[in-house]
């Protein structure tokens, strides 16, 4: 049991994680259309409280594993904005040295494992780091974020079986947002609830309300609790809707959902969700949530004034880091 | 077969290929389109615009993002009777779905002893220049070439694009169509009825005396750019696009170079193991008497495709790269 304390500090922080990950998300979006972020952009507005709550139960020992809309992932882990938009940016200060972007964006130091331009690409990688922990004797968790259009590559069920035979500590956690890519998800797999589908591999599934930042803590932390006492893996999928475009920010006024879905899930905004509950229980006034918001925003500037002053890289770094041992 | 349709107009290259498919589903009830977002979407490209209005779910059909799934059913589909074409959205994604292409859908004729016929066409799209990065920018057609029993296609214009995505579908064995997502909005003639680029013959694209450049793909326009700029340098430069890798028609190859007793190849695939090395092995095979000089290649470096782009500007071959490579190999100074 938490304390008063405990408990209000950790809300705090679910709220903090969910508006820098907002904030990062909408300037990032902005910068791309002012055509400053070349390359293709996956944003992860709307589904914020999935990134958060789950993470929120890690250390940067317990690694994750993320998916071509990764930043948002990335922002949860704690990942620094400064070092974030330069990698957007292309430029050698970036996380990647510029060579990876945003749909590679990595920090193993914080167990961010990477963003992945091939759907289906983290899972079976999860696993290995899964192993890794269980191999190593610790107690460390791996969590491995991935989309319902990615529930259908081969690569998910792979994994998932392994993980359930191995019993290893790994949560799959799957970002329903009942499209993949322009594809609504009752066209592309018979199921509705992809948490179904762990009963085959001998897995708990869980569903919960993506949008609802506690319910996903708490069913995260039940299933992050179960992978460190060595019990195995859950699949935890939590609905939850993407308000921006697949790529890109638009989302709206497109040809694959209607405007009024939009703005039917946008009345269940996490983050405005959370505040009216952290406002009703005496946690945090709208004043402090606002400055919350203002703060964040102003690391962002920052960081994105950093990021449009560091320089691109140098051409020799296009034949380094191909091999450890250079060839 | 080469049918010379008598109405052209200028379009452009997705336009050749929505049009290519458009009058293939017309043409042939057995011709289906499966790939992700190809139907209600119409293509992350718009190769498929309009089509599944027009030809209905069961002929143009949406699937999950399962690649192994979409090729290996378009196997079984060809092997009962259909002329599956299946789109593959960008080409880093066969490694996805590399044991259907490569231990069934190549090999299934020959292991049969020659029972099965698989008309599959696979369309796909390669190349970099968007700074999409590592997993969305490769090009990767020698791994196929390396594989007997695929065939293996690279337009490098709308109408070689659309002429060879016909004969592709209409031939009986598989063929892999390579598109460069750089050339999609490149304008070009193209005639208003189906007609076919037979497979296996490459085009002399532009006529030379003293020097033949072998250019696949987006590579043909950045060596006919070449071309004009090596002019200065007392050279008339042929352009050669094989058009199809696999077979190779060396023969329209080893006889430009006969001529002008000079060559190097270019693409934009990484130079090492490129498809480069073979059409240079094959040239000093059926010319080595008629060189006068080495035979260059062209190609990326070797490494994966950078993101920044600062990085993928020197990463992807273009005009410069191949001008500076046709004066290295006659010993000029830079
Ligand atoms: C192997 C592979 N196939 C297809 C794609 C193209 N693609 C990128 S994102 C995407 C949709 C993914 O949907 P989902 O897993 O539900 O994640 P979401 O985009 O909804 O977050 C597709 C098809 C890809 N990147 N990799």
């Amino acid at each position: 049991m938490v304390d008063g304390n405990e408990e209000e500090q950790l809300l705090r922080d679910l709220h903090r994680r969910m508006v820098r990950i907002r904030v990062f998300e909408e300037e990032a979006g902005k910068l791309m259309e002012q055509g400053k972020i070349p390359g293709a952009l996956h944003l992860y507005v709307g589904e914020e409280a999935v990134a958060a709550g789950v993470i929120a139960h890690l250390s940067a020992e317990d690694q994750i594993t993320s998916t071509h809309r990764g930043h948002g992932h990335l922002v949860a882990k704690g990942g620094d904005f400064r070092l974030m938009y330069a990698e957007l940016f292309g430029k050698a200060a970036g996380y990647c040295k510029g060579k990876g972007g945003s749909m590679h964006i990595a920090d193993l130091d914080l167990g961010m494992l990477g963003a992945n331009g091939i759907v289906g690409g983290g899972p079976p990688i999860a696993i290995g780091a899964a192993f890794s922990n269980k191999y190593r004797g610790t107690q460390h968790v791996t969590c491995c974020f991935f989309g319902d259009g990615a529930s259908n590559e081969g690569t998910f069920h792979e994994a998932a079986n392994m993980a359930a035979l191995f019993k290893l500590p790994v949560i799959f956690v799957c970002e329903n947002n009942g499209f993949g890519e322009f594809t609504r998800q009752d066209r592309h797999q018979a199921v509705r609830d992809i948490a179904d589908r762990a009963a085959g591999y001998g897995m708990p599934g869980v569903i919960v309300d993506g949008m609802d930042v506690l319910a996903v803590h708490e069913a995260a932390g039940e299933a992050i609790a179960r992978a460190r006492r060595g019990e195995g893996p859950t699949l935890l999928e939590c609905k939850t809707y993407r308000f921006f475009d697949h790529v890109g920010v638009r989302g709206m006024g497109v040809v694959y959902r209607e405007d009024s879905e939009v703005l039917e899930w946008r009345k269940r905004d996490p983050i405005t969700l959370f505040e009216s509950h952290l406002a009703d229980a005496g946690v945090m006034s709208a004043d402090a949530a606002a400055a919350v918001w203002l703060e964040v925003r102003s690391e962002a500037q920052d960081a994105i004034t950093f990021a449009e002053q560091a320089p691109y890289p140098a051409s020799a770094a296009l034949l380094e880091d191909v091999y450890a041992t250079p060839v | 077969m080469t049918t010379t349709a008598q109405r052209t107009r200028t379009t452009s290259y997705v336009n050749a290929i929505l049009e290519a498919q458009r009058q293939l589903l017309t043409a042939d009830p057995n011709v289906f389109l499966c790939g992700e977002d190809v139907a209600l979407y119409g293509g992350v490209f718009g190769t498929s615009r309009g089509l599944m209005a027009e030809f209905g779910p069961q002929r143009v059909v949406d699937t999950p993002i399962s690649e192994s799934g979409i090729v290996g059913m378009a196997i079984g589909a060809a092997a009962t009777g259909l002329r599956p074409v299946v789109e593959i959205m960008f080409m880093d994604f066969v490694g996805v779905c590399m044991d259907q292409i490569v231990n069934q859908l190549a090999k299934m004729r020959y292991m049969f002893g020659g029972k099965a016929t698989l008309p599959v066409t696979i369309r796909t799209m390669a190349g970099g220049g968007r700074n999409m990065a590592a997993q969305h920018s490769q090009s990767l057609e020698a791994w196929f070439c390396h594989v007997p029993g695929l065939k293996v296609v690279m337009p490098s214009n709308p109408y070689d694009a659309k002429g060879l995505l016909v004969a592709a579908v209409r031939d009986d064995d598989p063929v892999l169509v390579i598109d460069n997502k750089m050339q999609l909005g490149m304008q070009g003639e193209v005639p208003e009825d189906l007609y076919e680029v037979p497979l296996g013959k490459a085009r002399v694209v532009r006529e030379g005396t003293n020097f033949t450049i072998v250019a696949t793909s987006r590579m043909v326009q950045e060596a006919l750019a070449a071309a004009e700029q090596l002019g200065a340098d007392g050279l008339n430069v042929e352009v050669v696009d094989p058009r199809t890798l696999q077979p190779l028609d060396i023969e329209t190859i080893a006889t430009s170079v006969r001529k002008t007793h000079r060559a190097l190849v270019a693409h934009e695939a990484v130079r090492f193991g490129g498809i480069g090395g073979e059409i240079v092995a094959q040239i000093q095979e059926e010319a080595f008497d008629y060189l006068d000089a080495p035979v260059g290649r062209v190609g990326a470096p070797f490494s994966p495709v950078p993101f920044s782009p600062a990085l993928e500007a020197l990463y992807v071959p273009n005009r410069d790269t191949i001008v500076t490579e046709v004066r290295r190999i006659l010993g000029k100074q830079v």
